[in-house]
């Protein structure tokens, strides 16, 4: 399936979770200061090994840094 | 109490006590070491931080840096137009951070940086709602500064002049409204250039000063985080002090009896 990971169009396996989708980006490590929205709803991390995508979801996820 | 004893007098916000006054932008440090350093040299205990999409190339870890430096973090919602995006943007913040404090930011022009006022109003009353301790960066408006309260705003931090300006407090007369009719604290946010700037704002009563770029892109930004801690401080302790009004004219320090008739 297709889904649309920070913008980018990305093709995941059916059935693919949240988790699926941060570990695709190949962070250094995504702990503290990472959150990830699903079109538009905030998942926590408790639920992302848990929570499986739909083809065509917007996936943003977030990291900390400099700002503000 | 001794009105010179600055460690008597915190900073209290939504019941949480600090020693510091000044609260710093992490925004334009060219490098994660200077930052810490300059959070150092700040004496800051509040410190903001934001979130963007995942940059597999991005060196070192903001969060490590600040949780070493034994900071609270304030994480802002830069960058967002829209109430729904601000909203958004704060809850993600509190899974990302496990705080529920928020630097409350909706734009509404990307020249000026201006906050959005109705959107900005919006955001505010949705996140305090949902359990936010909202902190929002607001105009030097009077009014709105009164409304962001009325929906329970744990603090407002009015702008002196835009973000990044560095022109320092424009409208004084506002500045002034806003700190005598605001029964939270008023923190002076954006627009400051240099020390005397934060200075100004203490002498005007305001509970503290949040600053990132004056300090961040300043030629030395140790030395301008000292600075700028040093010119809250002494505002603070003027501001305590009580000044002397402004006369039109000369009142002589020295006595003018038994002054020699040559």
């Amino acid at each position: 399936m297709k889904v649309l990971l920070n913008g980018s169009e990305t093709d995941l396996a059916d059935g693919a979770t949240v988790q699926t989708a941060v570990d695709a980006l190949d962070l250094p490590a995504a702990g503290r200061g990472v959150a990830v929205a699903v079109d538009a709803e905030v998942v926590p991390r408790t639920l992302w090994q848990t929570h499986e995508l739909n083809d065509g979801a917007r996936i943003e996820v977030l990291r900390a840094i400099q700002g503000g | 109490m001794a009105t010179t004893d600055l460690t008597a007098d915190p900073l209290t916000i939504a019941g949480t006590e600090m020693r510091s006054r000044l609260l710093l932008g992490t925004g334009g440090f060219r490098s994660l070491d200077t930052l810490k350093v300059a959070i150092e040299a700040s004496e800051a205990e509040l410190v903001t931080v934001a979130l963007r999409r995942i940059d597999p190339n991005a060196r070192g870890s903001i969060v490590d840096v600040l949780d070493g430096a034994g900071v609270r973090l304030l994480p802002n919602t830069a960058g967002c137009f829209t109430a729904r995006d601000a909203v958004l943007t704060a809850k993600l913040a509190r899974e990302a951070f496990e705080t529920d404090w928020v630097k409350l930011e909706v734009i509404g022009d990307e020249r000026t940086l201006l906050p959005d006022a109705p959107a900005l109003l919006e955001a505010a009353e949705e996140l305090v709602d949902d359990g936010f301790t909202v902190l929002p960066y607001t105009n030097d408006d009077p009014i709105l500064a009164r409304r962001l309260e009325d929906v329970g705003c744990a603090a407002v931090m009015p702008l002196g002049s835009p973000i990044g300006s560095g022109m320092g407090l424009l409208n004084t007369y506002n500045l002034r409204l806003i700190r005598e009719r605001a029964s939270v604290p008023v923190i002076l946010d954006a627009g400051v250039g240099t020390a005397s700037d934060a200075a100004l704002a203490m002498e005007l009563g305001y509970d503290g000063v949040l600053c990132a770029s004056a300090i961040s892109r300043a030629e030395d930004p140790i030395a301008m985080a000292h600075a700028i801690r040093l010119g809250t401080e002494g505002g603070r302790l003027a501001y305590r002090a009580g000044r002397i009004p402004r006369r039109l004219y000369a009142q002589a320090s020295t006595p003018e009896e038994g002054t020699a008739q040559f």
